[in-house]
């Protein structure tokens, strides 16, 4: 396989609308964000990947051909992939694959979705249509639902706190108040979080992920063509995914699939995955670290983008990704590890709860934004440098889709 | 609007922003799932249960995810343990007149995995992991899995 680098990248500003701009122009941002940073032209590029989730919520079927073409790469190959939440990270890693497989030198990987298009309840439901239509969605359709359950179940398993979720909204928010491309940046106390409405127990409204407007894109190379484009490209050591049962209540009752730096004794008395996590995401972390030879995530890894769709969920990815063992992810949050210049800051620009959730955009504005950190750019794009993390040499972006029925975990490197 | 109006419903002028409302009626099938919902007319929650595997479904395959066997329809009990649980104060837009709501996820002696389903009971407290619930079946038949529910073991 062919090396992979990402030479360029762009997005718009996340917003709960944009009624200015539709995705054909808000993508069209995005790329050309992305073109000018880098002096790239149209002409440099040898095809595309498309990236949105829904097209009830689009109300337009092959909306990347559109966007292709209002982009100015008409002509070109291209391809739109679909994945639920985890739709902007397999979007990633197909651009990915175009590259490694020698199949084009150069490729633009967009991604964009306008949430705006139907109000917050519909926009629940028709997201809720990405669970099984025949046993989950007609009980009360609504994903909150469903990452509530599997918190209830983390909250019994590994003793995990209200107020330690919570402290992942506070973290997050906070973060975003240093970032213009941010949604939501708040400065706000735990006790807020705890107070917001209830939506699904124990999820809060400022447990929740945004629904916003936007796009996002990435232009990855082949090492050649990265050295021509590009003074500090960033390349791409390892891409992983995996995927489990859509129905939560078909989740098995197992072992762990054990990184290196865990043992079987770690892990006696625990039936896994059942619902208090995430098998995909192991899987996923554990493929892509032995790819990139990583066997200590926390002393390896310098910063993380991980898919914080719930608070709950963001501590969840700490144990599957291996940054603490399973049943720590409460008590690493709690320390402040994965706070700006701590241990492994994890979502340092606000993640999807405060810097927004645009689905088929997300996972590319953590590539976006992961691109920045490792560029140490983010002084520049973002016109302050409070949320660079400091060396950042080495970090990774992870998203899923449904309750974990696809995930992706892709390790970039400086 | 009036339903004896015609009209287009603008919301914004600049930019022009309008309503537009597009609906469809779905032919579902439960196809190879139709006897699990046929069967809770019947006051039986199926199960499925492959003998290459020996291992007991809690929510309905006619396929085995482990080896791709044909499965066997069984019967499950019809009392079981909360395995998590969770109160909707808010849901998608065709379930936002059902608030507040529980959705619990429910273990079987002797079963392999879950089942998920709405538990009924006063004002929705008093609900906890481990719990006994007993299944119950709408006299009126909907045709969906909202066919069966649990209430607390009595």
């Amino acid at each position: 396989m062919n090396d992979v680098y990402i030479v360029s990248a762009g997005m718009t500003k996340f917003r709960k609308h944009n009624y200015d701009e539709d995705f054909r122009l808000m993508v069209k941002r995005a790329f050309d964000y992305a073109l000018n940073d880098a002096d790239i032209t149209h002409k440099d590029m040898d095809g595309s990947v498309s990236a949105y989730f829904s097209d009830h919520i689009q109300g337009q079927l092959i909306a990347g051909a559109m966007t292709n073409d209002y982009i100015g790469l008409a002509t070109k190959p291209s391809k739109r992939i679909e994945g639920g939440g985890a739709t902007g990270g397999l979007a990633f890693q197909a651009g990915y694959e175009e590259i490694a497989s020698g199949n084009m030198e150069t490729c633009a990987v967009y991604g964009f979705e306008s949430m705006s298009h139907l109000n917050t309840w519909k926009g629940n439901d028709v997201i809720a249509l990405g669970s099984d239509s025949n046993f989950d969605y007609p009980l009360g359709g609504f994903y909150t639902a469903y990452y509530a359950l599997m918190a209830t179940r983390h909250m019994h398993e590994f003793g995990t706190t209200p107020e330690q979720m919570a402290m992942v909204s506070v973290k997050n928010h906070g973060n975003a108040m240093h970032n213009p491309f941010a949604q939501s940046p708040m400065k706000i106390t735990v006790d807020d979080v705890l107070k917001s409405p209830m939506v699904a127990t124990p999820l809060t409204m400022l447990d929740i992920s945004l629904m916003s407007d936007g796009a996002a894109c990435v232009i990855l190379a082949s090492e050649e063509r990265a050295k021509s484009l590009c003074k500090n490209p960033v390349k791409i050591r390892a891409i992983g995914s995996s995927s489990d049962t859509m129905r939560l209540s078909d989740r098995p009752f197992g072992k762990v699939p054990l990184l290196p730096n865990e043992s079987k004794d770690d892990y006696k008395n625990l039936k896994y995955p059942g619902v208090h996590s995430f098998r995909a995401g192991r899987i996923a972390a554990k493929m892509a670290y032995e790819r990139a030879n990583i066997n200590d995530p926390l002393k390896e890894i310098d910063f993380a983008e991980l898919y914080d769709s719930y608070t709950s969920a963001e501590i969840q990815a700490y144990e599957d990704l291996g940054f603490c063992k399973y049943g720590e992810g409460g008590k690493f949050i709690e320390k402040g590890y994965s706070e700006i210049n701590n241990k492994l800051p994890v979502n340092p620009e606000g993640g999807l709860i405060a810097s927004g959730h645009a689905i088929g955009a997300t996972g590319i504005m953590q590539a976006v934004y992961a691109f920045w950190q490792l560029q140490h750019s983010v002084k520049k794009h973002l016109k302050n440098g409070k949320l660079q993390v400091e060396n950042a040499k080495r970090g990774v972006i992870h998203s899923h889709a449904g309750t974990g029925a696809y995930e992706t975990v892709s390790i970039l490197e400086r | 609007m009036k339903n004896d109006v015609k009209g287009t419903e603008i919301y914004k002028t600049d930019p022009l922003i309008k309503r537009w409302d597009y609906s469809l009626s779905y032919t579902h099938s439960y196809a190879q799932d139709s006897e699990f919902f046929k069967a809770l007319g019947r006051n039986v929650l199926l199960g499925s249960y492959c003998k290459q595997c020996n291992y007991k479904y809690g929510t309905y395959r006619k396929y085995c995810m482990y080896c791709g066997s044909e499965t066997a329809d069984i019967e499950l009990p019809l009392k079981g343990k909360i395995h998590t649980f969770t109160t909707c104060y808010y849901s998608g837009e065709p379930f936002m007149n059902d608030v507040p709501y529980t959705l619990i996820l429910v273990e079987f002696e002797g079963i392999d995995s879950l089942f998920m389903s709405r538990l009924i009971n006063k004002n929705n407290t008093k609900i906890s992991i481990g719990m006994g619930v007993m299944a119950k079946f709408k006299s009126l038949q909907k045709f969906d899995v909202n066919d069966v529910y649990f209430i607390p073991e009595l």
